[in-house]
């Protein structure tokens, strides 16, 4: 072995020994292995909590997809009128429900039926997610490199998110007709800020020695975007697009409520919200469906930012 | 660097830098500065925090403008050097990219010249193996100690082939022993590459085992009092650092500096040693 190579092995030994030292630094335990157990006792807890209402001040029980006429299983001592099975249908008459068909003489379940109004959903929401964090990268670039635009146009991008989107939603749908378009502009609506804001810091968080360093290469402002603007934003960028993954849905949903597209959940939430009171059940099951439509979206993009991230350092991935 | 005089790498004239204050008004950074580098030369600047010889590293390298006199290098005007991509830069510290592996930030600067791809790779695996880390091209930067790091910085510094390395304390952050092993390294390098080297430092023992003239530089304005030619003989190693020699140079630019009005990081020399070189003057 060279004098180099074992100083190297010395070195490396002492940075190895110093960051296994950090790593023994007490603090918060590390969550990895108790994620999925934690979620698991949070969604018991929320069930227990949810049927013990129920037990103590709900409608008297039946079994599990009984009519009314059915015998009585349990008799609650208290009746609240929140925990109706009108208001508060039992979680396991939830899930019951799901696996019927989703209407009189349908052949398709509940579940199939509200997953293919998801996936039609999700089509349209990430066409909004992907245009709106194109829009709300282009505008950011545009800002960090233009002073004069930054302050002409942030305040209009700032005031654009202070209109509630079911004022704006109608306008949007009259003005593209009814339609997809406009159910993809509604939720790309929605997606573009946070991406827009979040991008304006991430664009200018790069070490300014690095700008020094590539000027010193002599390089153009093309160089310095890609090569270190870009890069050093990915960790802001993500943190964006996770909270623009959820306001897609949110804007698809909404969008196609007002645009009356008949396939997807909003349609799916309006219909079972107008007959709640026949089928209380299935609004639930869409609610439930629609947020975790969400979360999936959510995760997708997490698990995007852990590949996005391998390597960089202080990055929990 | 002795010889027929031959044409200066980096010629200074007359430079003046006043960086215009926010309320108390100016501030005299550099003054009436004359400085000729030759090729190949080994240059260091020293003085005390606030004698601008940073300014001065940053004006070499188009990266400050002067507000008065000229900068020429290479015989050009130092902002076509820059475009002609005459310079590597090291600072204080490495400022790798923590996104990139250790290989892919030695080619940053080959990208930006647009070099082919099988000659970055070339190229990138040659300085590694030159600053001793052929065996951690895949490695992160995070994953390194701070001497490595800085020896990836001089990689990175050195892929292109500049003409001239500006380095701005570069080993400012470093513990004493990785230091002068790091001063070992910089000097093989500089052995074998031939580059010129302008190194800016605030310790004494530092520029003087490494360089062929040491600048010496005082505060308010800042400017140059005096230049120390360093005669000791090369290749330098641990026993230049025990030699009478070495230590009548330590002394001449510590009393450069002490004329100057400053006092500057004596650490590192013990004080025997220092005792020993003011008698061997004395």
């Amino acid at each position: 072995m060279s004098a180099g190579a074992e100083r190297n092995e010395i070195h490396l030994l002492e940075r190895e020994l110093e960051l296994e030292l950090e790593a023994a630094q007490p603090r918060v335990p590390r969550l990895k292995w108790r994620r999925p157990f934690a979620l698991l006792v949070v969604v018991t807890l929320i069930v227990v909590l949810w049927e013990g209402v129920k037990l103590l001040g709900g409608t008297p029980w039946h079994p599990v997809g009984a009519g009314p006429g059915s015998p009585v299983v349990w008799n609650p001592p208290f009746r609240w009128p929140f925990a109706t099975d009108l208001n508060l249908p039992h979680v396991w008459n939830i899930a019951y429900a799901m696996g019927q068909p989703f209407q009189r003489g349908a052949e398709q379940t509940l579940l199939g039926y509200l997953v293919g109004a998801a996936l039609y959903t999700w089509r349209e929401a990430f066409l909004g997610f992907v245009l709106g964090s194109l829009l709300g990268l282009g505008l950011a670039t545009a800002f960090v490199h233009s002073r004069l635009a930054e302050r002409a146009f942030v305040p209009y991008v700032i005031a654009s998110q202070t209109i509630p989107i079911i004022a704006l939603a109608p306008l949007i749908v009259f003005a593209l007709g009814q339609g997809v378009l406009a159910v993809v502009v509604i939720a790309t609506y929605l997606t573009f800020f946070p991406v827009t804001i979040a991008m304006l810091r991430g664009l200018r968080s790069f070490d300014p020695r690095a700008l020094e360093l590539l000027r010193s290469y002599g390089a153009s402002r093309w160089g310095v975007y890609t090569k270190l603007r870009l890069p050093a934003s990915v960790p802001y960028l993500f943190t964006a697009l996770k909270i623009a993954a959820t306001a897609a849905i949110v804007g698809a949903i909404i969008g196609e409520d007002t645009g009356a597209i008949q396939a997807g959940l909003g349609r799916v939430i309006t219909t079972f919200n107008q007959y709640y009171a026949t089928g209380p059940e299935k609004l639930w099951a869409a609610i439930f469906v629609a947020a975790l439509l969400g979360v999936v979206f959510f995760l997708l993009v997490r698990v995007a930012e852990i590949l996005a991230l391998r390597g960089r350092p202080g990055i929990d991935a | 660097m002795t010889g027929p005089a031959p044409t200066p790498v980096v010629q200074i004239r007359g430079v003046d830098k006043v960086f215009a204050g926010r309320d108390r008004g100016q501030t005299v950074a550099l003054q009436g500065i004359d400085l000729d580098i030759a090729p190949g030369e080994f240059v260091s600047l020293i003085g005390p925090s606030g004698c601008g010889k940073s300014t001065l590293l940053r004006v070499i390298g188009d990266l400050v403008q002067p507000s008065r006199g000229t900068v020429e290098v290479n015989g050009k005007p130092a902002t076509q050097a820059r475009r002609d991509r005459d310079y590597g830069m090291v600072f204080q510290s490495p400022v790798l990219f923590d996104w990139r592996s250790v290989e892919d930030n030695v080619k940053l600067p080959l990208e930006i010249l647009g070099r082919d791809k099988a000659w970055r790779s070339r190229r990138a695996a040659e300085m590694l193996e030159l600053v001793e880390l052929g065996d951690f091209t895949r490695h992160m930067p995070y994953q390194l100690s701070g001497g490595m790091q800085q020896r990836v910085a001089i990689a990175r510094a050195l892929s292109f082939e500049p003409r001239i390395l500006l380095m701005d304390e570069p080993f400012g952050a470093l513990d004493e022993m990785t230091r002068e092993r790091m001063n070992d390294e910089v000097l093989r390098i500089w052995q074998q590459t031939g580059t010129t080297v302008v190194f800016v430092t605030h310790s004494i023992p530092e520029a003087v085992y490494l360089s062929s003239r040491v600048v010496v530089m005082s505060a308010r304005p800042g400017r140059i009092t005096k230049i120390v030619d360093i005669d000791l003989p090369r290749p330098r190693s641990d026993a230049s650092r025990e030699t009478p020699r070495y230590f009548e140079r330590i002394t001449e630019v510590r009393e450069a500096l002490r004329a100057g009005g400053s006092d500057v990081d004596d650490a590192g020399i013990p004080s025997a040693a220092r005792t020993m070189a003011e008698g061997a003057v004395g």
